[in-house]
């Protein structure tokens, strides 16, 4: 929660300033003035963390748009130019395409936090409404990201993304056509798509937290006890379980980054395409509209819901359940009902189910991106019936996937929950 | 002077009119913005037809040809491919082509094409639209141990006849398109232009 603090600054340009632009005080109210339950663990990093990798990219994104070309005929060699010619051009893209990555990454144990310890909960609904919409535009920011270095997988990924709209009934085809600008993924596709990658969502994308952290410190930060910590105050008006963001918390997320910073820099330097999982094989090849690579899978962090696109047997209702396995995550404020926050006093149901949905996610993960197609012989046999049995799996994923949801609203609509006692102070151990 | 008293009716009247006035001229305005989205004229031009010379395509062979930037395959298919389709009709999704938008009048038949053994498709698959692979020789295959010959996508494993008729149960939702050609002489083919006469 923030606390409005006045800086009346003794320099007197900086008072003039402040006396017309209250920007001082308003630093501070978010940064010293800005209480945060003293109980923080290592799932509170990854706030933090998105926000430097949104930063990262917009440096590295800059930088690259002096050399990248956004048309059908230069993108691939520009890129290749960018990697082979362009002084350290290589380490910016590299950066750029691993904090890609490492953006969903954090991204998706962000919201992993948020399912552990109930951070979506009243008073906190928009806080996690505007985080949906955030991850729902760096899903749309990602995809058109992977289509600029039309790579043979760019174009083919961006045709079968955009031809999931011809799904849609009567008007169908003719979406698909504007959303191309052509008859298939042209120069036109590639022009807009960078527009929208480079201008429109990156500035929506800024909007976004911007609002996204407007909300936080307007109701304050959950933490792992799911306690309150506005309702003990001390005789100064300060939670007695908050402590100021600033130094505390800035301290921690800067040890936090030291450590992130590190892993990145391990990637960047000695693995940059992680083995084909951050950039794949098949987009070194430039695109080429008359060949499919002989297996269109997207980056990982679209291959959960990519699989159960891939596994429903039917186009219409493979893309409805693709796009409801998204829009049930901006429901979970309303479908679970139970008032206890954290995982630390719910029931032994939450803490299963959570468990099993974390798994399955993986698990869809692994099918989307192909990898059962490499298992299923080893397990079953060099004869097993490959689509039977991954269509078998990742059907059953599927409605464990979608059944998480349905059991959050039926274990807290029915009291099925047997909750522990939530502590009236935070717990921590003492150091 | 004017009265002391608000009329707030008026008001309300006031700012509800400009508001619609308003978001009229804001939707008007993004109409050019919207339709700027769609294929240019230029592009519209690039899809103009295409002559394939088929006359080295041996029989059993596959060509494919590029049409307006989309993958036009041409087979010559053989008698043992032509003889297997009848007994497909079973196991497929819309074996008479009943779904029109799939291919010309003039191709709605056991074929899906003018002249028996020569199959035109768009080689685009119907569920995502990746290139399926042309799977021709009849012999058991992973996917089907009956495997009469047809195409078969590597994305998500939908399956086609050599009529290129969609099979039950693949996430395709329908037979592969038959675009509008015709036969110039013996050896040419023309894609993107109606039989002379046909009706459209």
């Amino acid at each position: 929660m923030t606390e409005q603090v006045r800086i009346r600054p003794r320099n007197r340009v900086l008072a003039w300033v402040e006396e017309r632009l209250p920007i001082l005080s308003f630093t501070a109210s978010h940064t010293t003035g800005y209480y945060a339950p003293k109980n923080f663990n290592v799932m509170y990093y990854f706030g933090s963390l998105a926000l430097l990798v949104l930063v990262n990219q917009i440096v590295t994104g800059i930088f690259l748009t002096m050399n990248y070309n956004p048309s059908a005929a230069g993108a691939f060699a520009s890129v290749e130019y960018i990697m082979r010619d362009v002084e350290w051009g290589w380490l910016i893209r590299y950066m750029h395409e691993v904090g890609a990555s490492m953006f969903f990454i954090v991204v998706y144990l962000h919201m992993f936090r948020g399912l552990m310890y109930g951070s979506y909960k009243k008073p906190r609904e928009l806080v996690w409404l505007l985080g949906m919409l955030i991850f729902l535009t760096l899903m749309a920011e990602a995809f058109m990201g992977y289509v600029l270095p039309w790579g043979n997988m760019s174009f083919w990924g961006a045709k079968v993304i955009i031809s999931l709209f011809s799904a849609v009934p009567v008007i169908g085809n003719a979406l698909v056509n504007w959303i191309m600008g052509d008859f298939f993924p042209a120069d036109a596709t590639l022009n807009r798509f960078f527009a929208l990658h480079v201008i429109a969502l990156p500035l929506v994308l800024l909007l976004l937290v911007v609002l996204h952290l407007s909300a936080l410190h307007e109701v304050g930060s959950n933490n792992p006890d799911g306690v309150e910590i506005k309702q003990k105050k001390g005789p100064e008006g300060h939670p007695l379980d908050g402590i100021p963001f600033h130094p505390y918390y800035t301290v921690k997320d800067l040890f936090g980054v030291g450590i992130f910073l590190i892993i990145c820099a391990f990637i960047i330097f000695f693995e940059p395409t992680v083995g084909g999982w951050f950039l794949e094989h098949d987009n070194f090849i430039p695109a080429n509209n008359l060949v499919t690579p002989t297996e269109i899978k997207p980056v990982w962090y679209f291959t959960p819901f990519y699989a159960i696109l891939r596994v429903i047997p039917s186009k219409g209702l493979g893309v409805i359940a693709l796009a409801a396995s998204i829009i049930v995550l901006f429901l979970v404020p309303w479908l679970d009902r139970g008032k206890v926050k954290s995982i630390r006093y719910r029931g032994l149901g939450y803490k299963v189910a959570l468990g099993l949905f974390a798994i399955v996610f993986v698990l869809l993960g692994s099918i989307g991106a192909g990898k059962t197609t490499e298992w299923i012989p080893e397990i079953f046999g060099p004869n097993a019936d490959l689509t039977t049995i991954e269509n078998t799996f990742g059907r059953i994923l599927t409605v464990l996937y979608f059944g998480f949801f349905a059991f959050l609203w039926a274990y807290t609509y029915f009291g099925w929950e047997k909750t522990k006692p939530v502590p009236e102070r935070v717990t921590m151990v003492q150091h | 002077m004017a009265s002391e008293v608000i009329d707030k009716g008026r008001r309300k009247f006031l700012a509800g009119t400009t508001a619609v006035l308003g978001g009229i001229g804001v939707v008007v305005t993004a109409i050019p913005f919207i339709e700027s989205w769609e294929p240019s004229a230029r592009a519209k031009s690039a899809a103009a037809p295409v002559t394939i010379d088929i006359g080295k395509v041996e029989s059993g062979q596959m060509i494919r040809y590029g049409w307006r930037g989309l993958p036009v395959f041409v087979v010559n298919r053989t008698s043992t491919q032509l003889a297997g389709l009848p007994a497909q009709d079973a196991r497929l999704k819309d074996p008479k082509s009943q779904n029109t938008d799939q291919q010309p009048t003039y191709c709605q038949n056991e074929y899906r094409s003018i002249k028996p053994e020569w199959l035109v498709v768009v080689g685009i698959c119907t569920h995502l639209g990746c290139v399926p692979d042309y799977k021709g020789e009849v012999k058991p295959e992973p996917w089907d141990p009956e495997w009469k010959g047809g195409f078969y996508c590597p994305c998500h494993k939908s399956r086609y006849d050599m009529s290129a008729r969609v099979y039950d149960g693949v996430p395709a939702p329908a037979n592969l398109v038959v675009p509008p050609y015709h036969f110039i002489d013996a050896t040419h083919v023309q894609i993107g232009v109606d039989p002379a006469g046909a009706p459209t």
